[in-house]
């Protein structure tokens, strides 16, 4: 049986319907005046797991986070950790720590004192304290700053000063409001691995909020794409990636084609849909297909396509259009085709070799092919 | 070049006023105090003019005997009404921020669609006179005036309470006078703070007084400073406040200074118990100046 994505998991406690949640929305809403920043929103989270929320600007991310940490009262609905209902538990009562967005640096103390405030409030001693702020200096690479106060560093150092100093105290859950937006890309790298190591060694559960899909997909247990309010899916990278439920997710997460068409057959593992591309056939999603006549969307990732001048022979779906505009990344070159019926595809080549006989060039007319089970149908 | 000369001017222009409407006046009320009394008009004798010459005044400055300051050295009433002025100002500034803070405070939390009216309404008192709203305190506090009226039609009270023409009557005019000038910079710095500081201190293990003290009201510091001075400075020199809601026994250094003015027409003691408040007064002004420079450069 072939399954997503190319590595398996031992790690699953989603999966085991004896596991008990270590963090337990359920039902939970959160107005603001007549705004529903979430809306009637149940997620588990387990133990030691690293979860991300995905979503575009203003879906209720921060509202999350802050609903965990404290700061906001659910409108309804009720919010578990341990199996202990929050409800009334002052901040700081409740074993999380928060990486606030805005950083919230304490401008009248230096570096040093920020990251050790916290082991203060907990009474712990010195020598102990000085030694884990010294250790958390290191983690975010921060050693010769210990002293500056956070108004004389830059953006990416001040966003690992909070970071350090929310991981100080070692929470049993960290939440992190997009922790590494502000660090370059090879920054980011390096705490994304040191943050799973330590996540790793002490067994933390976190709980992530970024913008950067690569990011969530290098470091993620499991991901939960949000939708105004809502969460539109929960699944692991893989999942997400190579089977999205709705459009909005396909469309969210990478890059990705959708063509639409109504429903014309279906077996129990494949759809084939007609519309103004021609009849495509793609991978069913979930056990039941849709009736026919219905209206349903094709999606398909760009690397799933082959590109070739002829029209190629036994495959299960081909397109032909014009080629619209060629990008080469180095790795990889991109294509995007134009379709006689106006949609335009996207297609990635990798770039194996390093000369090329005779390139693909603007233009020219063009086959991609797919087989039915590298896209889905979605009827959402 | 254009430029320089602006920029040389912008520069000039501040010194130029600091010289006509600082040094200058200054100048000649310390020539006043160092001048003989006398009886006629101006009612002193200069010990020196500019008329004499250079020579002539750097000689003349070697035999200046400073007898006005002496004077205000060997009589207690001087020292007794620069150290109550003191204590005056010291206890009504303290009951300003008491005051005050809760007031900033509340401004800067409340929705921010309200806040410039409460701003408004702190500022709306300077649209009257200082002196009429003094004067106005009087109806207030006499013996039948509305606040014993309310209180006895309350029946908070039997007899009408004893506030007009004394100390207490003193404290209540510079609280209510000089409250704006407390809450103004407390309630700027209040303003700017970031809400998330407190929410990051409640999320590492401070309960709610903790966070206030260790972040808000530490935070505010520059601006409770800035406030008291603006309070402390003026307090210790007022003048109508003490006149017209103190009694016979409140002594206020504003008050003996006017008194020698114009009772007793004596300038040259006047003039030397205004240059002694000033000097008593430069204390907290550099300690003022200093606090405003070491939270600019905490600020930066
Ligand atoms: N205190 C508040 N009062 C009113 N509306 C609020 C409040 N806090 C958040 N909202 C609204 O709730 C919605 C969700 O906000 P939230 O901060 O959770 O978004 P987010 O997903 O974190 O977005 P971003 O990615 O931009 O940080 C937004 O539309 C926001 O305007
Ligand atoms: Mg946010």
């Amino acid at each position: 049986m072939p399954s997503l994505g190319s590595i398996r998991r031992s790690f699953a406690p989603w999966d085991d319907p004896a596991a008990k949640p270590y963090i337990s929305f359920k039902n939970v809403t959160k107005r603001f005046g007549d705004f529903v920043a979430v809306d009637n929103l149940s997620l588990d989270v387990y133990e030691r797991e690293f979860f991300s929320l995905l979503g575009p600007s203003g879906c209720g991310k921060t509202t999350l986070l802050r609903m965990l940490a404290g700061f906001e009262e659910p409108t309804e609905g009720e919010i578990f950790l341990d199996g202990q209902s929050l409800k009334g538990v002052p901040p700081h009562k409740r074993p999380v720590n928060m990486m606030f967005q805005s950083y919230a640096l304490f401008p009248h103390m230096s570096v040093a004192d920020n990251i050790a405030f916290g082991l203060k409030q907990d009474g712990m001693e010195k020598g102990a304290r000085d030694e884990r702020v010294a250790q958390m200096l290191k983690l975010v690479k921060l050693e010769e700053f210990a002293k500056r106060k956070p108004d004389q560093l830059s953006g990416g150092q001040r966003q690992r000063v909070a970071l350090a100093r929310a991981v100080a105290k070692r929470p049993k859950l960290l939440l992190l409001d997009e922790p590494l937006g502000a660090l370059d890309k090879k920054l980011r790298e390096e705490t994304q691995f040191e943050l799973m190591d330590l996540q790793q060694q002490l067994g933390l559960t976190f709980m992530i909020v970024t913008h950067d899909q690569e990011e969530a997909m290098t470091m993620s247990d499991r991901i939960a794409v949000m939708d105004k309010g809502i969460i539109a899916q929960i699944g692991t990278p893989a999942e997400i990636y190579e089977a999205p439920n709705s459009r909005y997710v396909a469309d969210f997460i990478g890059s990705g084609n959708i063509l639409e068409g109504n429903v014309a057959s279906s077996d129990d593992a494949h759809v084939t849909i007609k519309g103004g591309d021609g009849e495509i056939v793609g991978a069913l999603r979930g056990s039941k297909a849709p009736a026919n006549g219905e209206a349903a969307w094709f999606a398909i990732r760009p690397e799933k396509m082959q590109v070739s001048r002829s029209k190629p022979e036994n495959v299960d779906n081909a397109l032909e259009g014009e080629v619209w505009d060629i990008a080469y990344l180095g790795d990889m070159t991109i294509i995007n085709l134009k379709l006689d019926s106006g949609n335009v595809v996207q297609a990635s080549m990798i770039n194996r070799s390093r000369l090329v006989e005779d390139p693909i060039g603007y233009d020219e007319r063009i086959w991609l092919s797919f087989s039915a089970d590298s896209g889905l149908v979605l009827e959402r | 070049m254009m430029r320089a000369i602006t920029n040389r001017l912008v520069i000039i222009i501040p010194y130029l006023w600091l010289l006509f409407f600082f040094l200058l006046p200054f100048m000649i009320v310390l020539r006043i105090a160092l001048s003989d009394l006398e009886y006629g008009a101006p009612p002193y004798t200069p010990q020196f003019s500019l008329a004499d010459g250079w020579n002539v005044m750097w000689e003349k400055l070697g035999q200046l005997d400073f007898e006005n300051f002496g004077f205000l050295a060997s009589d207690s009433l001087y020292i007794n009404s620069y150290l109550s002025s003191l204590q005056i100002a010291f206890f009504s500034t303290i009951l300003t921020l008491l005051l005050g803070f809760p007031l900033a405070y509340g401004m800067a939390r409340a929705p921010s669609g309200i806040r410039p009216t409460l701003l408004m309404l702190v500022i709306l008192p300077f649209w009257t006179s200082f002196l009429i709203r003094v004067y106005a305190w009087i109806g207030i506090l006499k013996q039948e005036g509305l606040l014993n009226q309310l209180l006895l039609w309350l029946g908070l009270i039997d007899t009408p309470l004893e506030i007009l023409s004394t100390n207490k009557a003193v404290y209540i005019g510079i609280v209510y006078s000089y409250l704006p000038f407390m809450v103004l910079p407390i309630y700027s710095t209040l303003e700017k703070m970031d809400e998330s500081l407190v929410e990051a201190a409640r999320d590492l293990g401070c309960t709610r007084i903790g966070a206030f003290w260790k972040v808000t009201a530490r935070l505010a510091v520059p601006g409770i400073l800035a406030g008291c001075l603006l309070v402390f400075i003026p307090a210790v020199g007022e003048f109508v406040i003490p006149d017209l809601l103190g009694g016979s026994g409140t002594l206020m250094i504003g008050k003996t200074l006017w008194t020698e003015f114009f009772n007793n027409s004596d300038w040259t003691v006047a003039s030397a118990i205004a240059i002694v408040l000033l000097v008593v007064l430069v204390v907290p002004i550099v300690l003022f100046q200093n606090a405003q420079a070491r939270a600019a450069e905490a600020g930066r």
